[in-house]
């Protein structure tokens, strides 16, 4: 069939657009990050800030990876969110869980402090940006909340009036990191604990039927991050609910 | 690039299966994919060999497993920075869906694509000579649905977005097209002994 139109794939549900053009040379670039200033969250979560002056500016949603070296030469290197929002100029802020036993994690939360050097090379993947354009669910658990916080304070910054609306999900009061960041766009979801007369359990169809509801003209992009597991149950109940396939972004931390 | 103070990393492990930048994930076997993971019935499931060749071939899961049985057992690689040794994927070799369709002289590369609309680009050469796979089975198992089940492809040589997860056809071109990551900046190759993990690398 030498003859037939010779596209890449036949036209199928899914075919999600990366958001933006992304920049080769960005992605290309180690570059040396100074850790400026070091805030707790919660106790297993704290958000390090980063002065990068070269920093080729990022959209919401993106990620950076991050490479530290030991004497004898050993490299660890990890992917992670970006929490801060694009204007934030010449700075990165990122919001790591202390992970059991995690070389990288484990020395930003017991060895860093100011003044620290590290490198970055980022921003990375357009997949699962939002420039700020088309109105946009977001559902993450956990520290799947990071990315999309970067999306509510560009929104916030910007005074964007494209509908934005954000389901988190988190074990406990204790654990819900950005707490205090919070407004009339975000419904919280306490799976384990939860402050007196309210309800404790999973993110459930009627949470998110609530999120769906009045949609605006054209629709929603729904944005979800967190676990493999909570990645899964939640795009689940987005289609249920009749959420397109191909409007779904999913950011699986692993 | 300067030594980080006080870092001193997990313990040191020789291990000359590891490409530059990885790290063994042992038991775990993380799912990255960007879509939502497909209720795709393993009657429904079809896999096509399209594009240039002499024989467009449809194949579905019954006459899939008609072909000669084939598997892979070694390592895979992801860009994320995990690895994972001694898998076993047991499915079909794709030089036997190949052989059938007969690619064209003029085929130089392929676009895997996904039941989902999924896709990834690749040389033909990284898809022949008994280096890629259509796989059905992880262990002694039904290959899981979120690790791509019923059928993924696997290039184990290279890392392991490469392995469309629903795969539902190769299309071969004379020419090279980026495929869903790849337009998103990751590199046209991805081979993990090169670190060819970004565009440009």
């Amino acid at each position: 069939m030498s003859d037939a139109p010779a596209g890449p794939a036949p036209a199928t549900r899914f075919a999600v657009p990366g958001r933006i053009a992304v920049s080769n040379r960005a992605a290309g670039t180690w570059q040396r990050a100074t850790l400026t200033e070091i805030r707790r969250e919660t106790p297993h979560a704290a958000t390090f800030r980063f002065a990068v002056p070269a920093w080729a500016g990022h959209l919401p949603g993106q990620h950076l990876m991050l490479r530290l070296r030991a004497e004898d030469g050993y490299v660890a290197q990890r992917h992670y969110s970006i929490a801060s929002p694009p204007d934030d100029e010449g700075h990165v802020e990122l919001t790591l869980d202390h992970v059991d036993g995690g070389e990288v994690s484990g020395w930003f939360h017991t060895v860093a402090k100011p003044g620290d050097e590290v490198e970055l090379r980022g921003p990375l993947s357009g997949f699962f940006a939002w420039p700020g354009d088309r109105p946009a669910l977001l559902i993450g658990a956990g520290s799947g909340v990071v990315p999309l916080m970067s999306m509510i304070r560009h929104h916030r910054a910007r005074n964007l009036t494209v509908p934005l609306r954000l389901l988190v999900s988190a074990r406990g009061p204790e654990e819900l990191i950005y707490a205090s960041e919070y407004g009339a766009e975000t419904t919280t979801v306490f799976t384990r604990s939860a402050p007196e007369g309210v309800a404790v359990g999973r993110v459930a169809a009627a949470h998110v039927a609530r999120l769906l509801a009045d949609p605006p003209e054209g629709g929603w992009e729904a944005y979800v991050c967190g676990s493999n597991g909570f990645a899964e149950h939640a795009s689940r109940l987005l289609v249920a609910a009749g959420q397109p396939v191909d409007r779904i972004r999913i950011e699986r931390f692993g | 690039m300067n030594v980080t103070r006080g870092f001193a990393g997990r313990p040191r492990v020789r291990n000359d299966g590891l490409p530059p930048g990885q790290y063994d994930a042992r038991d775990d076997w993380p799912v990255l994919s960007a879509e939502v993971t497909p209720e795709l019935a393993a009657s429904e499931w079809t896999f096509t060999v399209d594009g240039l060749v002499a024989e467009e071939r449809t194949w579905t899961w019954d006459e899939a497993h008609a072909l000669p049985p084939s598997a892979y057992e070694g390592d895979i690689h992801c860009v994320t920075s995990w690895s994972k040794f001694g898998v076993r994927f047991a499915g079909v070799s794709l030089d036997a869906f190949l052989d059938l369709a007969r690619p064209a002289a003029e085929a130089t590369h392929a676009v895997a694509y996904s039941h989902t609309g999924y896709t990834t680009n690749l040389p033909l050469a990284d898809l022949t000579g008994g280096r890629a796979w259509i796989v059905w089975e992880y262990g002694d198992e039904p290959l899981p649905a979120e690790h791509g089940g019923p059928a993924r492809l696997i290039v184990p040589h290279l890392y392991f977005w490469k392995s469309a997860k629903w795969i539902a056809g190769i299309r071969l071109l004379d020419h090279d097209e980026p495929g869903f990551w790849e337009q998103n900046g990751y590199h046209h190759r991805g081979d993990p002994w090169e670190e060819q993990r970004y565009s440009g690398d």
